[in-house]
C-alpha cells in the first residue's frame, strides 16, 4: 500500500491512557495511501488523542501505530521507546495542522513556513525562502509573506499553517478540527484549499464538525465515541445508512443543531 | 551657597567613575542574560536533578544579600587560589545574582507561551535545543523585556555596592571627592543627576526595542 509520496497508517488495538483514564480503547483502523479520513464523533470521543497518537504527540500504552509498517514511537510493538532521533525523522513526514493553528507570533507567515525547512530538512535560507513563497503562493497568500500572524485573519492564518505543514513534503497530513476556531464566512476558504490538497493524492486524516465536508472529500468516515471505533466506512454508509444507533443519533444532533 | 563651580571642575571624575559603573552593570548584565537563559532552561528540565540544581541556585542567590555574595567572591576566591582582578570578581557576582533573577523572571515569561506552540514545531521534527533557540525563547524574551529593563536599571544602581571591594565607580567617587571638598550636597546632587540621566536612557531604550520587537 505505500506509494512513492503518499503513506498508510496501519493503526492495530490501540489503547491509550490519561493516568487511569481510558481515552481509546482497542482501535483498529487502516488508513489507505492516497486517502482522505475523516474522524467524527461526540465531544470528547478521542479524536484528537487518537489523531495525536498518530504521530506520536501523544504517548500511546498498547497496541500500536505503524506508518508504512514502521511503528511510530516505540523500538517495536509493546517495545520501549523509541530514540528521539528517530521519531524526529518520523514526524518529518508527517503534517499536522491544528485548531489553534499554532503560527509563530514572532515571524512573518514566510518565516513560520521557512523555519522548519531550515532547521529540520537544513536548506540554504535562499532556498527555504524561495519554497517558503511558494507554499504560500499555493494558499492563495502570495500577497502576505511579510506579514505576521496577528495581522492575518483566522482563515489566513489556518493556510499559513497549512502551508507550514505542506512545505515540508509530508507523506500525511494531520488536521485537527482545522477549522472550528473559525468565523463561519472563513471556513470556506480552509475547506477549499484542504480539498485542493486532497485532490492532489497525499494520505490526509481530518478531525472534523463539517459533515458536509466530510461526506463530500472523504473517502472513508471513522466514527469515535467514548474512546470506542465505532465504525469506520465510505461517507454514504455512515451518512446516508448509519448501521449504528450511536451514530443515527449523533447525527440526528447534528442535524438539529444545524437546521436554522 | 550652592557651588555649581564645585560640580564643574569634578565633573570629569564623577564621569570617569561612571565608566566604571557603565562597566559592572553593563558586563554584569551580559553575563547574567546569558546565565539566566541556562539557568531557566534547567529549571524547567524535565530531568530532575537538573532542575532542583538551578533551583538550588536560584534560592542562594536570590537568598543571601549581594554584598555579601561580594565580600565572599572578593575573599574567597584568592584563598582557594584563585586570583582575578576585583573588576572581574566583582562584575561575576553581579552577573551570576542577576542570573538567578532573570531565570526566574524568563520563566514566568516561558510559562505565558502556549503550549501549542513548541508542539507545532516538534510536530515538524525540529530538535529540543532548536526549539528552545527559535521558538520559546525569543518569545519569553519579548513577553519579559520590561521586567529585563526593569532589572538591568536595579544593577546600575546596585553596581554601587561593587565599592565594597575597592572599585571606585559612581558612589564610591562621590563619597571621596565629597570628603576632599566638603561639599557632600554638589557632589551627590551631580552624581543622583548622573545616575537618573543613564536609567532614563535605558528605560527609553527598552521601550524602543519594545516597539522595535512589536508584531
Ligand atoms: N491531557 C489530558 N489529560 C487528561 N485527560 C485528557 C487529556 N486530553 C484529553 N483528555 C480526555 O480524553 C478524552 C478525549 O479527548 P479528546 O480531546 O481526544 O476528545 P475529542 O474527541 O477531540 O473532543 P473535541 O471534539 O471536544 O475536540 C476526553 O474525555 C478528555 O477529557
Ligand atoms: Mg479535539
Amino acid at each position: 500500500m505505500t506509494s512513492e509520496n503518499a503513506s498508510s497508517v496501519e493503526i492495530t488495538a490501540l489503547g491509550k491512557y490519561y493516568n487511569s483514564f481510558h481515552a481509546l480503547k482497542n482501535i483498529n483502523l487502516s488508513i489507505p495511501a492516497g486517502k482522505v479520513t475523516c474522524l467524527i464523533g461526540p465531544s470528547g470521543s478521542g479524536k484528537s488523542t487518537l489523531l495525536r497518537c498518530i504521530n506520536f504527540l501523544e504517548e500511546y500504552q498498547e497496541g500500536a501505530v505503524e506508518i508504512d509498517g514502521q511503528v511510530i514511537g516505540l523500538e517495536s510493538v509493546g517495545g520501549r521507546k523509541m530514540s528521539a532521533r528517530r521519531l524526529r525523522e518520523m514526524r518529518r513526514s508527517i503534517g499536522m495542522v491544528f485548531q489553534q493553528f499554532n503560527l509563530w507570533p514572532h515571524m512573518t507567515a514566510q518565516q513560520n513556513v521557512a523555519e522548519a525547512l531550515v532547521q529540520v530538512q537544513g536548506l540554504s535560507k535562499a532556498e527555504a525562502a524561495r519554497k517558503a513563497a511558494a507554499a504560500l503562493q499555493k494558499v492563495g497568500l502570495g500577497d502576505k509573506t511579510e506579514s505576521f500572524p496577528n495581522r492575518l485573519s483566522g482563515g489566513q492564518q489556518q493556510r499559513v499553517a497549512i502551508a507550514r505543514a505542506v512545505a515540508m513534503e509530508p507523506k500525511l497530513m494531520l488536521f485537527d478540527e482545522p477549522t472550528s476556531a473559525l468565523d463561519p464566512e472563513l471556513v470556506g476558504e480552509v475547506l477549499t484549499v484542504i480539498k485542493d490538497l486532497a485532490s492532489e493524492g497525499m494520505t490526509m486524516v481530518i478531525v472534523t464538525h463539517e459533515m458536509g465536508f466530510a461526506a463530500h472529500v472523504a473517502d472513508q468516515v471513522a466514527f469515535l465515541e467514548a474512546g470506542e471505533l465505532v465504525s469506520c466506512a465510505p461517507p454514504a454508509e455512515i451518512f446516508r445508512n448509519p448501521s449504528d444507533a450511536r451514530i443515527k443519533a449523533f447525527l440526528e444532533t447534528y442535524h438539529a443543531r444545524n437546521q436554522f | 551657597m550652592f557651588s555649581w563651580s564645585t560640580i564643574v571642575e569634578n565633573l570629569p571624575y564623577l564621569l570617569q567613575a561612571t565608566r566604571f559603573t557603565l562597566l559592572v552593570s553593563g558586563l554584569g548584565m551580559g553575563l547574567g542574560l546569558v546565565m539566566g537563559i541556562v539557568l531557566c532552561v534547567a529549571r524547567l528540565s524535565p530531568i530532575r536533578w537538573i532542575s532542583r540544581i538551578a533551583a538550588l541556585y536560584v534560592s542562594f542567590f536570590r537568598g543571601v544579600p549581594l554584598l555579601v555574595q561580594l565580600l565572599l567572591a572578593y575573599y574567597f576566591l584568592p584563598s582557594v587560589g584563585i586570583d582575578i582582578p576585583p573588576l572581574w570578581a566583582a562584575v561575576c557576582s553581579i552577573g551570576l545574582c542577576a542570573a538567578a533573577y532573570i531565570a526566574e523572571i524568563l520563566r514566568g515569561a516561558l510559562i505565558a507561551v502556549p503550549h501549542g506552540q513548541a508542539e507545532a514545531a516538534a510536530a515538524l521534527g525540529m530538535h529540543p535545543f532548536t526549539i528552545w533557540k527559535r521558538i520559546l525563547i525569543p518569545q519569553a524574551l519579548k513577553i519579559s523585556m520590561p521586567s529585563l529593563v526593569n532589572e538591568l536599571i536595579m544593577l546600575v544602581k546596585v553596581s554601587s555596592l561593587v565599592s565594597a571591594v575597592g572599585i571606585v565607580e559612581l558612589t564610591r567617587m562621590s563619597q571621596s571627592i565629597s570628603a576632599a571638598t566638603f561639599r557632600p550636597l554638589e557632589i551627590y546632587i551631580a552624581a543622583a543627576a548622573i545616575y537618573l540621566v543613564i536609567n532614563l536612557a535605558l528605560a527609553g531604550l527598552g521601550q524602543a526595542l519594545e516597539k522595535r520587537l512589536d508584531y
